[in-house]
């Protein structure tokens, strides 16, 4: 039987009442961001044991994507981390290029590198929003809804969604940019730098949100790789591992960009490395805006990739049957996505998103492992929420920054 | 590969093979002998990142790459220090699937295992807290395993309960039928 939720009937005075008091936190709960589920036992307001039960949002896109074309797979990633979708189709597609051997052209990497740090943004907007609603501050979330809605715009005008976009492909992107698009994002990245700005001005210094920030959920820089944290919630401990620098992919490494991290590990430096990975990302996307004119007209496909309708099993060209006898000659089979497997990871707004692809020569993933920051930040909630009260495990899991899309997939 | 050398030079005995696929290095290691192996990974050779843990079922593999056995579990590590990558593997037979836990040396190994038991049914023995993850407690199979089929007609046993439960509980409901006495 499921564990499921029991009506307590204790009278007062009971000796029972003198143990840990057990609460479970979602799965239907505001601050959760999705449907995680926290066991926690308390003693008073302190927690004495928290223990995160997820898998209330598993759909088996490992399983499901096995059963599929790489071209079909793609989509499935769409669905991991729901609000940065652009970065989940890079990481998967590097994956199946890197199998297949292919070169994108230097236009699609362009591309799909700003795509990447659009992502990047609306996916720290939409952090900060709700970050910042949990524990206290109400004004930046509007604020930043408005910004992150005018990226979505622009993303329709790239390729028709707003938030499943499977815009890149294996073998670069599926459509080019046009001149309004183009003179749209040179518009954004013009005035956005100046809206960090207004936010920092609202909380930076804000009395309720240093309270609630400061000193919370302290990490050192040993404890936090030993435990797998990635991203922006390592980098807040002073470790500068960015997947972007270590191994660069795309077109990172013709752009410049600094790597922010902090110092003390707790809140309040994982929300300032979030906001200066902010105004780099605009920085990026301006200084790949200005490379495009150089690669204006250029294909954005590379000339081997496959087609998007990919065969399941593909035969070499069969002889010509006998006409006397006539039987058909078996064909060999060639590989679709030659025989190997392996393990690309990029950097995810939320962390190292890593895909481990097995092929074994058909048409179809043998296996899709998909590495996903949220699932290894949850893990490390017990960890970091030891010695804090409930109110505190708002914004652990707030910093943490997880989407449980990513963490059941 | 300056990792590879001094590990096969460390532990000649226990590297049962190495290959190379899409330009990243696998070797694999003899199953009783890998906690001394990740040890020295970790300490000496500063692989301090365990980047991701998986298995993966060659149950009906038709590669011409063969496996020895049915399961395998795959560690990608990447040293932040030393900007290295090595993926180290284990076969791990069918009839006795068992592995033993890296927790001790990399703590995000821990909810990496539990989802491999979950999926594949391989053990970790030494593990501290080996339950299922994703999948209910009571579930039956373990869904990523090839021969486990893609759709399943029938109901989870556990779901009757679960309604009958949810019709008990009614009674605290709020609203209307809270208000009629129902």
């Amino acid at each position: 039987m499921a564990p499921t939720l029991e009506v307590i009937s204790k009278p007062c005075g009971h000796p029972e009442w003198e143990e840990p008091f057990v609460v479970n936190m979602g799965p239907q709960h505001p601050s959760t961001h999705g449907v995680l589920r926290l066991y926690l036992e308390l003693d008073g307001e302190n927690i004495v044991k928290c223990d995160p039960r997820i898998g209330y949002l598993h759909r088996g896109l490992e399983k499901l994507s096995e059963n599929m074309t790489y071209t079909q797979a793609m989509v499935l990633t769409d669905r991991l981390d729901y609000i940065s979708s652009a970065a989940n189709n890079v990481g998967y597609c590097l994956a199946v290029e890197k199998l297949l051997g292919l070169e994108v052209p230097r236009r699609a990497r362009l591309l799909r590198t700003i795509v990447c740090e659009m992502a990047r943004i609306s996916s720290h907007l939409l952090w900060l929003a709700t970050h910042a609603l949990d524990i206290g501050a109400m004004t930046v979330f509007l604020y930043c809804f408005r910004d992150r809605e005018w990226l979505l715009d622009i993303y329709e005008k790239i390729c028709g969604a707003r938030l499943t976009v499977s815009y890149p492909r294996i073998g670069g992107v599926r459509l080019d940019f046009t001149t309004e698009i183009i003179e749209d994002l040179y518009q954004f990245t013009e005035e956005f730098p100046s809206r960090i700005t207004d936010y920092e001005t609202l909380i930076d210094v804000n009395r309720i949100w240093l309270k609630r920030t400061k000193g919370i959920a302290v990490i050192s820089a040993e404890k936090a790789v030993n435990l797998g944290l990635t991203g922006p919630s390592l980098r807040g401990s002073g470790v500068p591992y960015d997947v972007r620098k270590y191994k660069p992919y795309d077109a990172y490494e013709e752009v410049e960009f600094e790597v922010p991290v902090g110092k003390s590990g707790d809140t309040y430096d994982r929300y300032r490395v979030r906001m200066e990975e902010m105004r780099q990302a605009n920085r990026i996307i301006r200084q790949c805006l200005d490379k495009l004119s150089e690669t204006q007209g250029e294909p954005v496909v590379a000339e081997g990739a496959p087609d998007l309708l990919m065969p399941e099993k593909r035969k070499k060209p069969q002889a010509v049957p006998h006409p006397k006898k006539g039987f058909l000659v078996k064909g060999a089979e060639v590989p679709v996505v030659p025989e190997g497997e392996v393990y690309v990871s990029i950097e995810a707004p939320k962390g190292e998103l890593g895909y481990y692809v097995v092929s074994d020569g058909s048409g179809k993933p043998w296996r899709v492992r998909v590495r996903a920051p949220s699932f290894v930040h949850i893990s490390a909630i017990p960890e970091l929420i030891k010695g804090h009260m409930v109110a505190d495990l708002i914004a652990v899991i707030g910093t943490l920054d997880v989407v449980l899309g990513e963490c059941d997939r | 590969m300056k990792a590879l050398e001094l590990l096969k030079e460390k532990f000649p005995e226990a590297i049962l093979g190495e290959e190379s696929s899409a330009g990243q290095v696998s070797v694999y290691v003899k199953r009783e002998r890998l906690l001394p192996v990740m040890r020295f990974l970790h300490a000496e050779l500063q692989f301090d990142h365990l980047a991701d843990l998986c298995g993966v079922d060659y149950l009906g593999w038709k590669g011409k790459n063969k496996k020895a056995e049915r399961f395998e579990v795959v560690y990608n590590l990447y040293s932040i220090p030393q900007r290295a990558f090595l993926r180290v593997k284990v076969s791990v037979p069918e009839e006795d699937p068992w592995v033993p836990s890296v927790t001790s040396i990399w703590e995000v190994a821990n909810w990496f295992e539990r989802e491999v038991y979950d999926m594949l049914g391989v053990r970790f023995e030494g593990h501290p807290d080996l339950r299922r993850l994703l999948m209910p407690e009571d579930w039956e199979g373990h869904p990523l395993r090839k021969d486990y089929p893609l759709e399943i007609e029938e109901e989870w046993p556990a779901y009757q309960d679960l309604k009958q439960k949810a019709c008990e509980l009614s009674r605290f409901e709020w609203g209307e039928r809270r208000l009629r006495g129902e």
